[in-house]
């Protein structure tokens, strides 16, 4: 194992997250406190609570489950095709690490980063709304799951986008929607029958179901779902970033 | 010895069609330098980066110290130090932490007096706080330099090192390259410049559309093709060869006033005592004596051609 190359890697993608510090944390902090007034204070203040948690507080794992997601594909997405765009992956690719070495490397640092987002928007929502951690460990062990995995997703994007539209693609298109359409705004209970069975196709309902859970000890799929529903993820971008190496795909030529 | 690098009939044919190489064998010994010349789009590129692991050959096998690149990745790079054809930096990124940076990724642990002692030989030591993009072009080329050598290869690919360089930085290289050759580094340069080939390699590989011609001794080469010419200026002009110095390989120029006479160094005797002897008996007065060896450049022109 290349500890120091692993290590080389994790402090040069986090050396350029504090480069950017202010946009990486300012911009999703501000659109989040955004959506905790409009929808937390002054909406939510007109909804009933929802299976007992008021609606300020309800959406808070569901808002920090968006961010959290798109930060985690975006932050590893960029971290993987920049150096592709700009030709510096002939370093990693000639240099003696394994491709598991190089991943640990790229994605550990996209998701310290998320991670790193992620709990400073769940202290910025204490400022608006009162939640409560039924499950703090849980929390904690869902938001990590959470932003490893996507950031696996978002190494496999960086990979396979040969332009920067193709990078904001994926992010935008697909999601978004989902995350949208996964319960962070809403119980899935509270829809029809028949969306209740289609929204079970949504992998992010587990997400949020599993995250929101962990607040309030209620859940629209069990928590075993959730937890299976990330380690099948992770497993499927696992298996393709090996893929992605064996084959040199969009790498090597 | 056994040789550092050996490549074994490899063969590369792009995804668009292109065969960039032509089951290509070559063999490195260990300690010298080694100069891959040839043209634009010969393939010299191709070949580093199959031997750096950046491109998968279509066919063949390649050993560095021995280590198969495929199976043995980790031993065989871990020797190579690489400097691309293309300058490729983080561009916000400053000079030393890019530098620590190919240390580490190269598996060594920090040493600050080591990366200390390559900036200063590459003059980037004043440099070493400043991002990469503030840099000139030939400064960049440096730090290209100075992150290959951060983790003490034993192999040093330098790929058009030249291309677009001031004078000075060109020095300094050369310099940084005989202090690497004096200390055993194996150093493999690719160049289309004759020159450089000519002044700084043990021996010299000629490439051209994915085939390697040749690969000698510099020296020997040199003197294989040694023909040297001797020019021979006249006082008066002459209308022809006078019949006299027939049985010399001679060539009178157009205006009349110089005589060429192509002759081998390593004949046992050159014909030249005898050539003035029979110039001077002929009537002929000498204004002035000249002689020229043919160059890389002669020879590389002349393997091309065919
Ligand atoms: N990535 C690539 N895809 C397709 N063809 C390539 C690629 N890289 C190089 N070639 C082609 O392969 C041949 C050899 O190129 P290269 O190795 O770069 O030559 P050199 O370094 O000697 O100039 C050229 O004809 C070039 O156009
Ligand atoms: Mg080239």
């Amino acid at each position: 194992m290349n500890i120091h190359a692993i290590k080389a890697i994790y402090f040069f993608e986090m050396a350029r997250t504090f480069r950017t510090l202010l946009q990486s944390i300012i911009s999703p902090v501000i659109s989040t406190a955004l959506y905790f007034i409009v929808f937390g204070s002054a909406i939510g203040s007109r909804m009933v609570a929802i299976e007992g948690v008021s609606y300020g507080a309800f959406i808070v794992p569901g808002l920090i489950m968006l961010t959290v997601l798109m930060q985690s594909v975006t932050n590893a997405s960029f971290g993987i095709y920049f150096p592709k765009f700009i030709g510096t992956i002939y370093e990693p690719l000639s240099a003696p690490v394994s491709y598991f070495e190089i991943v640990v490397g790229y994605v550990g640092a996209a998701a310290t980063k998320s991670f790193v987002i992620g709990l400073i928007i769940l202290a910025t929502s204490f400022l608006f709304v009162p939640v409560q951690i039924a499950h703090p460990f849980w929390m904690l062990g869902f938001l990590l799951l959470t932003c490893l995995s996507f950031s696996l997703l978002g190494f496999i994007i960086g990979i396979w986008a040969r332009n920067f539209e193709q990078l904001n693609l994926v992010p935008s298109l697909i999601i978004t929607p989902l995350v949208f359409l996964g319960g962070s705004f809403y119980s899935i209970s509270m829809l029809p029958p028949f969306w209740q069975t289609a929204t079970l196709f949504n992998p992010i309902v587990y997400l949020v179901s599993g995250f929101r859970w962990s607040f309030f000890d209620t859940a629209d799929v069990a928590v075993s779902y959730s937890l299976a529903a990330i380690f099948v993820f992770s497993v499927l971008c696992v298996s393709v970033i090996s893929w992605i190496f064996k084959t040199g795909y969009r790498l090597k030529n | 010895m056994d040789p550092i690098i050996s490549v074994t009939a490899l063969d590369k044919t792009y995804r668009s069609g292109q065969r960039a190489l032509k089951g290509v064998s070559l063999e490195i010994r260990s300690g010298e330098i080694l100069a891959l010349l040839g043209p634009n789009g010969a393939g010299k590129t191709t070949l580093i980066s199959m031997i750096c692991g950046l491109t998968s050959p279509s066919s063949g096998q390649i050993t560095v110290g021995g280590y198969d690149i495929v199976t043995d990745y980790r031993a065989a790079r871990s020797l190579i130090g690489l400097v691309p054809q293309e300058v490729a930096l983080e561009p916000f990124e400053k000079v030393l932490n890019t530098v620590k940076f190919s240390r580490g990724l190269f598996g060594h642990p920090p040493d600050a007096a080591y990366v200390e002692q390559i900036l200063r030989q590459l003059s980037l030591w004043d440099k070493r706080n400043t991002p990469i993009k503030e840099l000139s072009g030939g400064m960049k080329r440096r730090v290209l330099i100075a992150k290959a050598l951060s983790h003490q290869p034993k192999i040093l690919f330098l790929d058009e090192p030249t291309a677009g360089v001031d004078v000075e930085l060109r020095k300094d290289m050369w310099d940084v390259v005989g202090k690497l050759k004096a200390s055993g580094v194996t150093i493999v340069l690719t160049t289309h410049y004759i020159e450089e080939a000519e002044a700084i390699a043990d021996r010299v590989g000629v490439i051209a559309d994915g085939d390697i011609l040749l690969v000698e001794d510099k020296d020997k080469l040199m003197a294989q093709m040694g023909i040297k010419e001797l020019y021979i200026e006249l006082q008066k002009p002459i209308k022809a060869i006078p019949p006299a110095l027939a049985s010399y390989d001679l060539w009178l120029a157009e205006d009349g006033g110089r005589l060429t006479y192509v002759y081998d160094t390593k004949a046992e005797r050159t014909g030249i005592t005898g050539l003035l002897t029979d110039l001077s008996a002929a009537g002929l007065a000498l204004r002035d004596l000249q002689t020229s060896q043919s160059s890389l450049e002669d020879i590389f022109v002349d393997l091309v051609k065919d």
